[in-house]
């Protein structure tokens, strides 16, 4: 038989707890890349010398893959005496790496904030930080957010890559599962239908903020 | 970045591999990996190849296709963009012989990838086509044109300049995304590290140059891409108006 | 009637006949029961607000837009209709491109192709689509830049050359596909006021050497004046008032006109 349903429905509990480890790491995993990303962007905006420097670096990350990342951070601690969780280590690389994606994306919102606002600021007195934090990135942000959103989906369709450093997320799960029975069809197809879902309702709801944000700016 | 600092990051980063490759702690690991990195280039090439491809013919295919095309290409763009490369080729390589399919590694590999790029590929090709403007459209009514001539002379060479950035970026995507074939027991450059590293435990200078490997290919296409443009762009106002 | 009865009619044909046409977005007409006849040779000027429907009146004609009611007959055989069995009905795209090939239009905003040097955007449809050599197209083209002016601009890109320049590369692809009747739509309405006159210059001159027909929506009421024959007035999507330049400019009959003209002259 192709596909046994008996086999489907004793793995799903077990898949569905996987998910959840999924879904930690994904969070986790974003929230990092949105504060670095920040940080890496503003550094690039600082100065010539610096933000030549951290576009390399940008580019270097960008550049290779997460999942050698992933190896490296896991296997290049412990050589320094601290030994990482595999899930610690994983959900690092995959902040990191899309870290350097957000930064670009943050420096596009901040570079389409009209110079007149900092003129005007500076004409109004205020201080560099006070502008940035109260006026700039007020602004910046809200046309950015469907291009995070965009980066979140895919950083959720990149988890699976923790599997290769036996984190316990669906993928892991699946192959394992697949491993002891010989029925591999039925855990990855799940796994597959799990991501297809999860990725067109995140679809839906980015084009729902992004419709929300067009309105609010077209008034 | 520019042209020039790519250029420059790309000196930079083969002046140290090279080093590094004859250098004594790193020279040993350096033939495997060159090993390794050529089956991720072939890899690599493959599936780029395919991925333009299918993206190409699903892309005009959800624009321009007979309803039933039209929704097979939708179908197809969906399902591999809504789920995760490594879910495709695993799905490929494992779940596949279950229904009497059975193919080799290589084959799964540039498959998976081509496919999943492919998908990623036809949403570059369909807003770069629509990106051209109407009054193109409407410019060869004017000449009398057939719709055929018209796309064929006049939309796709403009849509072609358009599609060039984007495209490089998914070619880096799917170079990237090789990696994930060390997973399906290709002994390509990600492979080959693990391996070694599983030997030796020497992590630090394995994966150094294996990044730099990486990056020197990254570097190639991201340089060979804004040459591309700039040649097919010729004349081409930046950005887009006229 | 059959083709060679459209022939032998042809001669006493109006060029383009526009025959209770409307159009209509949605619940907006914007033309409504427009009846209009252009003869061989003539010179019309459609000028009018707005929204009164004087371009859909050439996008009409260039088939850019369908008509919602009505006929529009060319050269003497009816373009948005064909006969089938001895009725009327609506054209198919054979017939569409047949009868479209008598009519070439020139754009408000030039809509040249970037990816193509001026010569290449001047023989790119006589060889596709009229099917001439390359060679004979490009001596056409050559030609036809030499009379625009811009015959030391032929290996220049749209990018590369001034608005007005574009437009009159514009003009002269428009003509290599050797048309019958000319639509300009607001042509010089995109360009900067010291270019508007290189391109005026330009028509005024094909009007002089050639026996073409043309339909021209513009704002340059002067430029209407002195070269059209006949000025039509559009307002809310009818002919509110049409005649020679000197009547409807100098002694204008309707109120609509009076106050456009009035408005316009004030502009400057």
């Amino acid at each position: 038989m192709i596909w046994d349903w008996d086999y489907t429905f004793e793995i799903l509990p077990v898949l569905a707890q996987a998910a959840i480890v999924t879904i930690e790491a994904t969070a986790i995993g974003f929230v990092i890349a949105l504060v670095l990303g920040l940080f890496l962007a503003i550094l690039r905006m600082s100065g010539p010398k610096t933000g030549w420097c951290v576009s390399v670096f940008i580019e270097c990350i960008r550049s290779t893959p997460l999942l050698i990342q992933i190896f490296f951070l896991y296997f290049v601690f412990p050589s320094f005496g601290i030994t990482l969780d595999a899930f610690v280590a994983g959900v690092i690389a995959l902040g990191l790496h899309y870290g350097c994606y957000c930064a670009e994306v943050y420096r596009a919102g901040l570079e389409g904030v009209h110079r007149g606002q900092w003129e005007a600021c500076t004409a109004l007195n205020l201080s560099s930080l006070t502008t940035f934090k109260n006026i700039i990135l007020p602004q910046a942000i809200p046309p950015i957010v469907p291009v995070l959103g965009n980066y979140l989906v895919a950083l959720f369709k990149e988890t699976p890559l923790l599997s290769a450093i036996a984190v316990m997320e669906m993928m892991q799960t699946a192959k394992i599962l697949g491993s002891e029975t010989f029925r591999y069809t039925e855990p990855i197809t799940l796994v597959g239908i799990a991501f297809l879902i999860m990725s067109l309702v995140s679809a839906a709801l980015i084009r729902i903020v992004e419709r929300r944000l067009n309105l609010r700016s077209a008034k | 970045m520019g042209t020039f600092s790519l250029s420059v990051m790309l000196v930079g980063a083969v002046i140290t591999l090279a080093a590094l490759a004859t250098s004594h702690t790193f020279s040993v690991f350096f033939p495997g990996l060159l090993e390794g990195a050529w089956l991720t280039v072939q890899i690599a090439v493959c599936g780029s190849l395919l991925a333009v491809v299918m993206g190409t013919v699903s892309g005009l295919a959800k624009l321009y296709g007979p309803r039933p095309l039209r929704w097979l290409a939708v179908t197809y763009i969906e399902i591999f963009r809504g789920t995760s490369a490594l879910v495709q080729l695993f799905w490929l390589f494992f779940a596949l012989p279950l229904f009497g399919i059975s193919l080799e590694p290589f084959t799964v590999a540039v498959l998976g990838l081509g496919l999943n790029v492919g998908a990623y590929g036809a949403e570059v090709v369909r807003g770069a086509v629509q990106s051209v403007s109407r009054s193109q459209w409407e410019a060869t009514i004017a000449l009398n044109m057939t719709r055929l001539q018209a796309l064929r002379r006049i939309i796709l060479p403009q849509a072609f300049i358009a599609m060039i950035p984007p495209w490089g970026n998914l070619f880096i995507e799917l170079l990237k995304s090789t990696a994930l074939v060390s997973l399906i027991t290709l002994s390509d450059l990600a492979f080959k590290a693990q391996e070694m590293n599983q030997t030796t435990m020497r992590t630090i200078p394995i994966f150094t140059l294996v990044l730099l490997m990486y990056l020197v290919m990254s570097l190639c296409i991201t340089i060979g891409m804004k040459r591309l443009e700039k040649t097919a762009a010729k004349g081409m106002p930046r950005g887009r108006s006229v | 009637m059959t083709m060679a009865a459209a022939e032998q009619l042809a001669p006493q044909q109006p060029m383009v006949r526009f025959e209770n046409v409307s159009k209509r977005y949605g619940n907006l007409v914007v033309l409504d029961d427009l009846n209009l006849e252009v003869s061989r040779g003539e010179k019309v000027a459609i000028i009018g607000p707005s929204g009164s429907g004087k371009t859909t009146v050439l996008r009409m004609l260039m088939t850019l837009e369908r008509i919602d009611g009505g006929v529009i007959w060319v050269d003497g055989e009816p373009m948005t209709h064909m006969m089938q069995g001895g009725q009327m009905v609506p054209a198919a795209q054979k017939h569409l491109r047949r009868v479209r090939s008598k009519i070439g239009m020139v754009f408000q905003h030039f809509n040249l192709f970037p990816h193509m040097t001026a010569l290449q955007n001047c023989i790119e449809a006589p060889i596709t689509v009229l099917k001439m050599s390359r060679k004979e197209a490009e001596a056409r083209a050559t030609e036809l830049l030499g009379m625009v002016g811009l015959a030391d601009k032929k290996g220049h890109y749209p990018a590369q050359l001034s608005g007005g320049q574009q437009q009159r590369v514009a003009i002269a692809r428009a003509l290599a596909m050797r048309p019958k009747v000319m639509l300009f739509d607001e042509v010089t309405s995109a360009l900067d006021p010291e270019l508007v006159g290189e391109v005026l210059h330009v028509i005024r001159q094909l009007g002089a050497e050639h026996d073409l027909t043309m339909l021209m929506v513009t704002h340059q009421m002067g430029f209407a004046k002195e070269f059209a024959d006949r000025v039509c007035f559009f307002y809310q999507g009818k002919i509110a008032e049409q005649g020679a330049p000197q009547e409807l400019f100098g002694a204008p009959k309707n109120d609509r006109t009076k106050q456009f003209l009035r408005a316009v002259l004030e502009s400057g």
